[in-house]
């Protein structure tokens, strides 16, 4: 029996399989295909204080080995989320997080100061790094002034485990990790989409109604694991790996290359049980090679 | 109705015309009570570039063999690889998707509008009205005589008008053309087929007071409520094609 139990700051996971925001809805929506309690962690759909009703249509284009997507943060806000989501998704035993998102410092402070009296929710995902938003999002977590004052008036008033999503779209992501763990992040999670776009050349128009928008899936894992790889090593809290993860492999490349836990994101998309799918190949990979606990393999290329 | 993931058997692959195909696919599993209006999002195999399912409309189901037929248009690489597909390959599917079209008023007269491969889910939408004693009828446009599909197939339904924009079968013009709009009284009309088409038809509906349904085609990522992709502004908000839809009452539309 393999040992898949990671910790991040002080909450404990029972796997490193974690499903990306955005990707997973509030869960139920794969209750139908898997058992959700099964995963490590679900973090939920961005969060704002106010209802967003996103962008216009069309916020999505596939590309190769990938999509595009300009959703712009559609939620119902807040309010709607404690009266209808909370309850749903307190039904799980697993580890439930709320990724956070504001245009201002002081939504970003109100809204984890209104989570942190949630007893079910058990970590908050600060999302600096959305890049479909005209407000906030991705300026807040590509300016590392902006980024290290909303980290620590978030860390202020939320007592229970942060994670800081960080955006590729920056020169030099070590800085943005380190910031992060200075300013008592207890994990950061990367990467967020990467800047992209499209255009149609039936209407010659962009693709998107917003022209740019968030690239995921295989084409941007290599960038990804770059980035995990450099962020691993210059910080000590635990780094949550994402991008492009369609299978358990390439879940191991992210594990081995530093990550302690990995979300799956797009790849949820083409397969609502590709996650279970990634948690028991994990198992197998590691028993098939003789290991017993997953930290056995974390980080071992820099080791 | 829980959604499920199969694999699903090709039992015939039919060309109709040069873009639009017809599938017929059977599962291990015996079929649920499915709805018209509802979709399936097929994986596509064989295609490197093509990364994502393809939403497509159910066009027939028969319960006594276990099939399901997809009309198909090939509109690029992806369903230009699921065009090639042989009888006993597998397809990955997630089903069933979406709302459906509601069940008229008893004794409502029913019209049923589609154009081009827009026709897709009103065979189903007819058979199904049909075992349930509605009468429906149904309107059909082309671009000429050589694109008409399944016309014996819609005639087994009820009374079928037909046009073509260059007259070469039925009246000319577009389907919102043709003097039964004029000569008769609809009281419930379920439409789909190009974006312009429905919008002209939702007019017609909304100048003389007729519930009108359309179902709509968007392009999504996942199909089943979670990218968020695939919206629809509507009076209601944006709402999603995947799971609000596809079928929407024009009335709500903000188009």
């Amino acid at each position: 029996m393999v040992n898949l139990g990671v910790s991040i700051g002080n909450l404990k996971f029972k796997n490193p399989v974690i499903t990306a925001s955005g990707t997973f809805g509030n869960g139920s929506e794969f209750d139908d295909f898997i058992d959700v309690s099964r995963l490590g962690g679900i973090i939920l759909k961005g969060t704002t204080m106010e209802p967003r009703e996103g962008n216009p249509y069309p916020r999505m284009a596939e590309t190769p080995s990938g999509m595009l997507n300009a959703v712009g943060l559609q939620n119902k806000g807040i309010d709607f989320f404690e009266k209808n989501i909370y309850p749903v998704v307190s039904q799980y035993d697993t580890n439930v997080i709320v990724n956070i998102n504001g245009s201002f410092i002081e939504d970003y402070i109100a809204l984890a100061a209104r989570i942190n009296n949630l007893e079910k929710i058990h970590a908050i995902e600060l999302n600096i790094s959305c890049p479909n938003v005209k407000m906030g999002g991705m300026a807040f977590g590509t300016n590392p002034v902006s980024a290290r004052e909303v980290i620590k008036a978030v860390r202020a008033v939320y007592s229970k485990t942060l994670i800081v999503k960080l955006s590729p779209n920056v020169t030099d992501i070590v800085d943005f990790a380190r910031i992060s763990e200075e300013e008592g992040a207890d994990s950061i999670s990367l990467i967020n989409t990467l800047l992209g776009m499209a255009v149609n050349l039936k209407s010659m128009k962009p693709s998107l109604s917003t022209i740019t928008g968030g690239l995921s899936g295989p084409a941007v894992k290599p960038v990804a694991l770059r980035m995990v790889w450099q962020a691993a090593k210059a910080v000590k809290i635990p780094v949550i790996g994402i991008g492009g993860i369609m299978s358990a492999d390439d879940a191991i490349e992210f594990i081995l290359a530093g990550a302690s836990a990995i979300q799956v994101g797009t790849a949820s998309f083409i397969d609502p049980q590709v996650s279970i799918r990634i948690l028991e190949g994990i198992g197998l990979y590691l028993s098939g090679r003789g290991f017993t606990d997953i930290k056995e393999i974390t980080g071992l290329l820099s080791r | 109705m829980a959604k499920r993931m199969e694999d699903f058997t090709v039992k015939a692959n039919r060309r109709l015309n040069n873009d639009l195909f017809v599938l017929e696919l059977t599962g291990n599993n015996y079929l649920p009570a499915l709805k018209p209006g509802q979709f399936l999002q097929v994986k596509v195999e064989g295609s490197p570039s093509t990364f994502l399912r393809r939403p497509v409309s159910i066009h027939d189901v028969d319960y006594d063999q276990n099939t399901i037929h997809l009309l198909i248009q090939i509109a690029g690489k992806g369903t230009e690889a699921l065009s090639g597909i042989k009888e006993g390959e597998k397809l990955n599917i997630i089903y069933p998707l979406g709302n459906s079209f509601s069940l008229p008023a008893e004794n409502a007269r029913t019209l049923l509008v589609g154009g081009g491969c827009g026709v897709a889910p009103l065979l189903f939408l007819g058979k199904y009205l049909k075992s349930k004693g509605y009468k429906p009828e149904i309107l059909l446009g082309f671009r000429n005589s050589d694109r008409i599909i399944e016309y014996d197939e819609y005639s087994s339904i009820g009374p079928v008008y037909l046009t073509t924009e260059d007259g070469s079968k039925g009246e000319k013009g577009f389907v919102t053309d043709h003097p039964v709009l004029m000569e008769r009284r609809f009281d419930h009309i379920c439409c789909c087929g190009p974006e312009p088409m429905m919008k002209a038809v939702a007019g017609y509906c909304s100048r003389n007071e007729i519930h009108c349904e359309v179902s709509l085609e968007h392009l999504m990522a996942c199909g089943f409520g979670v990218c968020l992709c695939c919206v629809v502004n509507t009076v209601k908000g944006n709402l999603c094609t995947c799971t609000d839809g596809p079928v929407f009452n024009t009335k709500e539309l903000k188009w």
